[in-house]
């Protein structure tokens, strides 16, 4: 633990860390398991499927229930962009708030077009939730695996 | 921090009553019980009046009882210490058995022996996470120096026919050692249990947490883990911990004189808990035993749903209690207790677990039953899986 002997805040090296200057920031790295958006992406998901998903562009399912995640998610395709994306997961609160994010972070700003989605990487999402601990980065690395297993379903289903 | 409580296997409060006896052991009769002063005495005689109370409750002599840091270090002591004073006289060989269900300061205790030369036996359980003596029995061999078999367990609330396999240790000679950490509220007399060895831990039984207990039989000669001081009979070196062990013999005086009206409230309750789960929870089982289970131990699996999200809606409801599923461990494995009684490893992951303390009472558990069923549907909309069942 750094201890900084100053009186002076605003000469302090590491007042973004400060938990005195930012209660916001003593809440978050204490007093839950995950962050913030974590927190928000698994009690109140985004996207969940609800209904049968009918006329979508594909669909893509990957992980197993033996593994302690799954994750399904489907895609509407118009014009080389994803304008619509559920989802749904069986695993943890880092798996659901990973596929929740994703399915934003695929429709946001008009949707993405399908090249920018296949370089989507687990990273991306990881950094868009704030960070995950070490050993939960995989369930966000099978959320681009979804996306990726769903664009190439579409693919396949296009008419040529 | 304000909540329901349901967590009980892995740790209780300290009783008040404990606390206050263990007080003034903090800053007023605070010497080391070895110093040779007078000081040192008034503390010496703390630990000795402690060890009487508890030798007494347990059926056992003073000379019999170690104290140590946790239930773990007291598994590894017996364990370790049976093997290691074989090693002395024999340069190879020597066979233990245990069992698929023990804690996993047993089995890794175990499998290192294991590793170390010995050989090892794990006897399965069944698909309620019992063992029976005839398993034992037929396992044991000429070279078997040691048998240790939990007595009740603490994810699926199991209780082990531990008299009946201490009876085939002592028909057959072998040491037998007992992980009775869980046990606070049953039969602890060790003359009745036929153990050699048996591992207390005061922080599951309203005591203060870094106190174990090693009951040791006179005869049975351990090699000790620790070298230093030559405290606990020359087997536990270490300054003694003169608060910890006041407390633990409150704790134990407190259970043996209470537990029994206390095990009774806790069945009626457990029951009312389970019936309730079972009926209004869709594809919910119970795991381990419906009736040779702790009174406060009751263990689900769930179809479909992951134990990790479950645990943490709950949480935001301020209920606190535990899962098995991999998510929640280092190793990312799902409980190995889980899997041993044959749930699938697909099921494993939606295993939860509800503990029950001197605190509950039966709001707090209707409490819980008003949320379960509609958490779980809340989770199930969310999951693509469906599973037709629960086993292998």
């Amino acid at each position: 633990m750094l201890i900084i002997m100053t009186s002076k805040c605003d000469e302090c090296p590491v007042k973004s860390k400060c938990s005195k200057k930012n209660p916001d920031l003593k809440k978050e790295n204490k007093e839950w398991f995950y962050s913030k958006e974590v927190k928000q992406h698994f009690f109140k998901p985004k996207n969940l499927l609800v209904e049968e998903p009918k006329d979508f562009s594909g669909v893509g399912e990957v992980g197993s229930p033996a593994c302690g995640d799954v994750m399904k998610l489907w895609i509407w395709v118009e014009k080389d962009r994803i304008k619509k994306c559920k989802w749904q997961t069986f695993g943890c609160a880092s798996a659901i708030a990973s596929t929740s994010m994703l399915s934003v972070m695929v429709t946001e700003n008009g949707g993405m077009k399908l090249e920018d989605a296949l370089k989507l990487r687990a990273k991306d999402i990881l950094d868009r939730l704030g960070g995950l601990p070490v050993i939960k980065i995989h369930c966000s690395v099978l959320g681009d695996q979804a996306l990726r297993a769903a664009i190439k379903d579409y693919k396949s289903n296009k008419k040529p | 921090m304000s909540g329901i409580y349901l967590d009980y296997c892995a740790g209780t409060y300290v009783d008040p009553r404990v606390k206050k006896a263990m007080d003034k052991y903090f800053t007023e009769e605070f010497a080391n019980p070895n110093s040779f002063h007078g000081m040192g005495l008034e503390a010496n005689k703390a630990v000795v009046k402690s060890r009487e109370k508890m030798a007494k409750i347990l059926g056992a002599k003073s000379t019999e009882l170690v104290f140590t840091g946790c239930g773990t270090e007291s598994c590894n002591m017996a364990i370790k210490g049976v093997a290691f004073e074989y090693r002395k006289t024999n340069s190879k060989g020597g066979h233990i058995i245990t069992s698929n269900i023990e804690h996993h300061a047993i089995l890794d205790a175990c499998r290192w022996l294991e590793g170390q030369g010995f050989e090892l036996t794990i006897l399965k359980s069944d698909k309620y996470g019992l063992i029976k003596a005839e398993q034992v029995k037929k396992a044991i061999r000429k070279d078997t120096i040691l048998v240790t078999i939990m007595y009740a367990n603490n994810e699926i609330g199991t209780v082990n026919p531990v008299r009946e396999i201490g009876k085939v240790c002592r028909e057959r000679k072998v040491t037998f050692h007992t992980d009775a950490c869980q046990a606070g509220l049953l039969e602890l007399n060790v003359e009745k249990l036929k153990v050699d060895l048996m591992t207390l831990n005061a922080s599951k039984i309203y005591g203060p947490k870094g106190i174990g207990l090693l009951y040791v039989r006179t005869g049975v000669k351990l090699t000790p883990l620790f070298h230093g001081g030559g405290q606990e009979y020359g087997l536990r070196s270490g300054t003694l911990n003169v608060p910890g062990i006041v407390g633990f013999a409150k704790a134990l005086e407190l259970i043996y004189k209470e537990g029994g009206k206390e095990a009774k409230r806790l069945t009626k309750l457990r029951d009312y808990l389970i019936t309730d789960v079972l009926k209004n929870v869709p594809r919910s089982y119970l795991n381990g035993h419906s009736t040779k289970r702790l009174p406060k131990n009751a263990n689900f699996t769930i179809l479909d749903i992951e134990g990790e999200s479950l645990l943490l809606r709950l949480n935001e409801e301020g209920i606190f209690c535990s899962t098995g599923s991999a998510c929640t461990s280092a190793q990312l494995e799902p409980s190995h207790v889980i899997l041993a009684i044959g749930i699938s490893k697909q099921a494993a992951h939606g295993t939860i677990r509800f503990t029950l303390g001197k605190s509950t009472t039966k709001k707090d558990i209707d409490k819980l039953l008003k949320l379960l069923p509609k958490t779980v549907e809340d989770l199930r909309k969310i999951s693509p899986v469906r599973l037709k069942s629960p086993w292998r």
